[in-house]
């Protein structure tokens, strides 16, 4: 099991932050470009969903999975969004991208007064205790490079 | 009923050929007197409650009939504009019905070639080498599998988070399209499916599976 990459959003659409593990392919196109693409598809996922529901949903879109990566998505309801993709043998992982974002992402973003929140996050601390918790994870493997 | 509908889309992202098992849903009817304690506003042609959830009306939720009768989009059956006869005093007491909104044809097929992007795409971002479009995603009410044949044609199959055996359904109803649908002289590819037998055999290949489909528990 791998982590792939991470992206976090804020409601307007702005990456907020990226950063990548085991990606083993690029889209090919340049960071900003990918950035967009993916927040579009995850606004377009977010109402073809809420359309396509037959009943009253609750939390909405959480995963979806192609034939060789799994995307998870959590969304708080102030708009900003955690997404993971990983390898399809990952479970569930609300508990995570929850905790990315508060335990992380409030504790050393939003209570920092010298992090403008609406751009990319410049923080180190936040940087290096992401990545940290994300490699402490079960489900993070060190294998393949 | 576990599994909700089924899609198959096109090549070229075209619906041509959608089946929805999903009758009951959630909806609300209720008396009202004037002045209406609800918010409504026009979104897409629909009457919307924007604010005032109570009762199992929720925000969101369409006016699906009035009085007993189904209104047409935002015009009562009698053409009269929905707000404008609830905007009448003379008109209440009044009895409404919410629900969530139906989707219309024009919506399934605008819908249908939005998954068929978003397939793309989701292949487009992969972090590996090689992956395929979106097979299965996962919201908190129901799943979407999709089927990609080689030829193109994508299955759509919208089913309970819980029920199984959809891979297997999934090919199943190729094996339907392509026994009742293509092998039919009548058939004109990328087409619009309108063949009786391939109705009744994918009616039939939904029961089994619905049957043999196990849930966990609670359910």
């Amino acid at each position: 099991m791998t982590v792939h990459n991470l992206y976090l959003f804020d409601r307007n659409g702005v990456c907020l932050h990226y950063s990548e593990w085991h990606r083993k392919k690029q889209a090919g196109i340049p960071k900003e470009e990918e950035f967009k693409l993916m927040y579009g598809m995850l606004f377009s996922i977010r109402s073809f969903v809420s359309k396509m529901s037959p009943l009253d949903m609750k939390d909405g879109f959480l995963a979806f999975q192609t034939s060789r990566y799994k995307l998870h998505y959590y969304e708080t309801p102030t708009g900003i969004k955690v997404v993971m993709n990983t390898d399809l043998g990952v479970g569930p992982i609300r508990d995570v991208l929850h905790h990315i974002y508060s335990a992380l992402y409030v504790e050393l973003v939003v209570k920092n007064p010298l992090c403008p929140l609406g751009q990319t996050v410049q923080s180190e601390l936040f940087r290096s205790r992401l990545d940290s918790y994300v490699r402490s994870l079960s489900f993070f493997s060190a294998r393949a490079g | 009923m576990a599994i909700f509908s089924v899609f198959v889309v096109n090549k070229a992202g075209g619906l041509i050929y959608h089946h929805d098992s999903y009758a009951p849903r959630a909806e609300a009817e209720k008396t009202f007197s004037y002045p209406l304690d609800l918010l409504l506003k026009l979104h897409d042609e629909r009457v919307l409650v924007a604010f005032g959830q109570r009762d199992g009306i929720r925000v969101g939720h369409a006016v699906l009939a009035i009085n007993g009768t189904d209104v047409n989009g935002k015009y009562t059956y009698d053409g009269k504009e929905v707000l404008e006869y609830l905007g009448n005093p003379a008109n209440y007491p009044v009895s409404i019905r919410f629900g969530r909104p139906r989707l219309t044809s024009n919506e399934k097929l605008m819908l249908a070639s939005m998954f068929h992007s978003l397939f793309a795409i989701g292949s487009q971002l992969s972090p590996e080498q090689g992956s395929s479009g979106i097979e299965m995603l996962e919201t908190d009410t129901f799943k979407l599998h999709c089927f990609q044949t080689l030829t193109g044609i994508k299955f759509v199959v919208l089913a309970d988070p819980r029920q199984a055996g959809i891979d297997s359904l999934l090919r199943k109803i190729y094996e339907i399209y392509s026994d009742f649908a293509l092998k039919n002289p009548f058939y004109s590819l990328e087409m619009p499916i309108r063949c009786e037998l391939f109705d009744q055999n994918l009616k039939l290949a939904l029961e089994v599976a619905e049957k043999a489909g196990t849930f966990g528990p609670g359910s």
